[in-house]
């Protein structure tokens, strides 16, 4: 487990966020704090809002934030261009990886990569120390070069797009790192490879939010907390065993808590 | 949406090639009629066979209709409104370049496409035309040592006459088609090239067309001959200033590739487009044609064309010879109100012969864009074969692309393949990339970039990069 810096800021801090998209309330007032250094799981149903409330976090056109705000790194980032937020370290790992035909990976990953390098004062990146950068990174994600010369997820079999997600994750060094769904698609195999790659990846400066239906992803990598949406909003919040009373009992269980609250 | 207007913002390109050269020009008076032709002739002091040839296109002409079959959609134009000869005035004949007025020096200094000893381009001989006339050619002594002959038209009419009197017209008749008709009656200069047997053209050639006087029209024609078992890279670009009236531009293009011979013609197009309301701009009607008259011949045509406001043209490919092949690629991008109706055709006649099409559309403001593509194989086309593939990418909601595909076969044993394809940038894309700390204009350019690499790949260097930073400056806003 890594060494918690509660003391410090809160990388992010969401606060009574209230958004829609097409006039559609979707998220009713969610806040969540994370930490340097901590995980924390969201779960919840299809539809309850936790994708959406990754991609609003990311800065996603689509969506009007009409309360509440965002703080990252204590700066509100509400009104930042997604990639704004994306160079100062916000990343999102897409549940979908999107398809770019004819432009090479290769050079969506330089671009991409010298973008943040540039926001933190270092040296850009030509084509060859990129390279060995990559190869590095290749590695943590048991990822072959091959990869590099397609074009951007074109092709990719779902394991493959999510690894290449990792890899963008590892070569952003972001300061949180929101996971959309990495686990869905994946088999035991692939879910072990990418687990092991985020852990390698993360430090305790770095919170991650790990978006999720199933424990299978947490039995890897253990949150600090869980978090339960329903409804655009989070019902419960516990520690990681959360999780497993959810995995035991269903989310018909968490029906009872929105009747409660 | 928050992204749609964005996009519309980022394809606002300023045009950087809108200058006028305040310049004394020779112009004869408006209106199109025989006495014109003859008064054209005889300024350039042709012979008796240049003249006939005029006259008789003029005559056809008179009888044709302007086709009306394109996806365009424009005011009529007068033809009795417009200036058939333009050239700046020169105190004297000219034998070298110091002679040259300085201001178009100059100008084409501007245009990025120096003239001088001093200046010129180091691996590109550059033939530079200006509203009707020739201005000068480079490099031509380096050239003649190796047997190349790269003039201005109206000089190898007066010193290589057999070779113009045998090739003009041998591809594109005079009486092809209503804006041939008008050219062959009409036109004023444009670029020869003869490239002798064996011999591979020792560097890229090229031809810079600047329209300068808003009320004349530019009709040139550019006629290529490559002898036996030779090659040539040949290069044009063209741009004009911003004028509110349109000014017409009827080309003809015309290649000759005998046996083993190959020539590789790319264009990069950026006459003026008009402005967003669709005022002004370039009507760009242009007959370009090869002909593979040898075997194991090829002639290569590439095209990026994102100027002018109305772009028709087809650049095409006769195969004759056994075993000839043709290609097309093109890139051509729209924005506002611009209007392309482009593709090519291929026409097979001999056996074995080969042709790839390869088309790409980008259609952005409320342009319109379509591709027009003719695969005919021919009774003794046995084997032949053609590949098309043709894709269009729509940026914004109120832009249109269309494919017409015309495919017509005389003989079972050949194959013709076609593939298309229509995109739109997407949100998400958009999205993807921009979350990864890529900027939203790049993002556009990049998807465009790639879009069109397989256009790009076939471009000659020094024109690959101008092309990608001419896409770029399209769509990059007021950055550029």
């Amino acid at each position: 487990m890594q060494t918690k810096l509660k003391e410090s800021a809160p990388i992010l801090e969401v606060n009574n966020l209230f958004a829609s998209t097409d006039n559609l309330p979707i998220l009713k007032g969610v806040s969540i704090k994370v930490y340097p250094g901590e995980i924390h799981a969201i779960m919840g149903r299809n539809g309850c809002g936790k994708s959406t409330l990754s991609k609003i976090i990311a800065g996603h056109p689509s969506y009007n934030i009409t309360k509440g705000e965002i703080n990252f790194l204590e700066k509100n980032v509400n009104s930042l261009e997604p990639e704004e937020r994306a160079q100062s370290g916000i990343f999102l790992g897409f549940q979908y990886p999107i398809e770019i035909p004819g432009v090479s990976n290769l050079e969506f990953l330089r671009v991409s990569t010298n973008a943040r390098r540039k926001f933190l004062k270092q040296e850009e990146l030509d084509t060859f120390d990129f390279e060995d950068l990559v190869k590095e990174k290749l590695e943590l994600v048991k990822m072959d070069s091959a990869f590099l010369s397609r074009s951007v997820n074109q092709g990719f079999s779902g394991g493959e797009k999510k690894r290449n997600e990792i890899l963008q994750m590892a070569l952003l060094d972001p300061s949180i790192a929101i996971l959309d769904e990495t686990d869905s698609g994946l088999d035991i195999d692939a879910l072990r490879i990418v687990a092991s790659g985020i852990k390698k990846i993360s430090n305790n400066k770095m919170g991650i939010i790990l978006i999720t239906h199933y424990q299978r992803l947490l039995n890897e990598i253990k949150p600090d907390y869980v978090h339960v949406m329903s409804d655009g909003q989070i019902i419960k919040t516990g520690g990681s065993d959360l999780a497993l009373e959810l995995e035991k009992n269903g989310y018909e269980w968490t029906d009872n808590f929105e009747k409660e609250n | 949406m928050v992204n749609e207007n964005l996009v519309k913002d980022v394809v606002k390109e300023p045009y950087k090639y809108g200058f006028v050269t305040d310049i004394e020009t020779e112009k004869i008076s408006k209106g199109l009629n025989e006495d014109i032709i003859r008064l054209i002739s005889s300024k350039k002091e042709e012979p008796e066979y240049l003249l006939n040839f005029r006259l008789n296109a003029f005559k056809k002409w008179q009888q044709m209709k302007e086709p009306n079959w394109a996806e365009l959609g424009y005011d009529e134009i007068n033809y009795q409104d417009i200036i058939y000869y333009s050239a700046p005035k020169q105190k004297e004949k000219i034998s070298s370049l110091d002679q040259v007025d300085p201001k178009l020096l100059e100008t084409f200094d501007k245009l990025g496409i120096p003239l001088t000893e001093q200046k010129k381009l180091t691996n590109v001989a550059v033939d530079a035309v200006f509203d009707s006339v020739s201005i000068a050619t480079t490099f031509r002594e380096e050239l003649a040592e190796h047997g190349v002959i790269f003039c201005s038209i109206s000089e190898a009419v007066k010193n290589h006459s057999d070779l113009i009197e045998k090739y003009l017209g041998s591809v594109v008749p005079a009486t092809d088609n209503y804006f041939a008709a008008l050219n062959s009656a009409v036109f004023s200069d444009g670029s020869f090239v003869y490239i002798p047997k064996g011999v591979t053209c020792p560097m890229d050639l090229s031809s810079y067309f600047r329209i300068n006087s808003g009320d004349s029209g530019q009709f040139e024609r550019t006629l290529i001959i490559a002898e036996e078992s030779s090659s040539v890279s040949y290069l044009e670009g063209c741009t004009a200033p911003m004028f509110d009236t349109n000014t017409l531009h009827a080309a003809v293009v015309e290649l000759i590739a005998l046996d083993d011979a190959s020539i590789k013609y790319s264009t990069v197009q950026n006459w003026y487009a008009g402005n967003e309301e669709g005022i002004g701009g370039i009507f760009n009607f242009v007959t370009k044609r090869g002909k593979c008259l040898g075997n194991r011949s090829k002639i290569s045509w590439s095209q990026v064309e994102t100027g002018s406001a109305i772009t028709w043209k087809y650049p095409s490919c006769l195969l004759l010879g056994e075993e000839s092949i043709g290609e097309f690629y093109s890139v051509a991008l729209t924005n506002n109100l611009q209007q392309a109706d482009t593709g090519t055709k291929m026409i097979h006649i001999g056996p074995k012969t080969k042709s790839t099409i390869v088309s790409k559309g980008i259609s952005a403001g409320k342009s319109k864009n379509s591709y027009r593509g003719l695969v005919k194989m021919g009774t003794k086309a046995i084997g032949a074969k053609n590949y098309s593939q043709c894709d269009s990418m729509l940026i914004g909601d109120q832009a249109s692309a269309n494919t017409f595909p015309y495919i017509t076969s005389q003989q079972q044993n050949s194959e013709i393949e076609h593939e298309a394809s229509t995109c739109r940038i997407s949100e998400d894309q958009l999205f993807y990339l921009q979350s990864r700390g890529i900027e939203f204009e790049e993002a556009v350019s990049m998807m465009v970039s790639g879009f069109c690499r397989d256009v790009f790949n076939q471009l000659p260097m020094e024109f690959a990069a101008e092309a990608d930073k001419l896409l770029a400056l399209k769509l990059e806003g007021s950055v550029g």
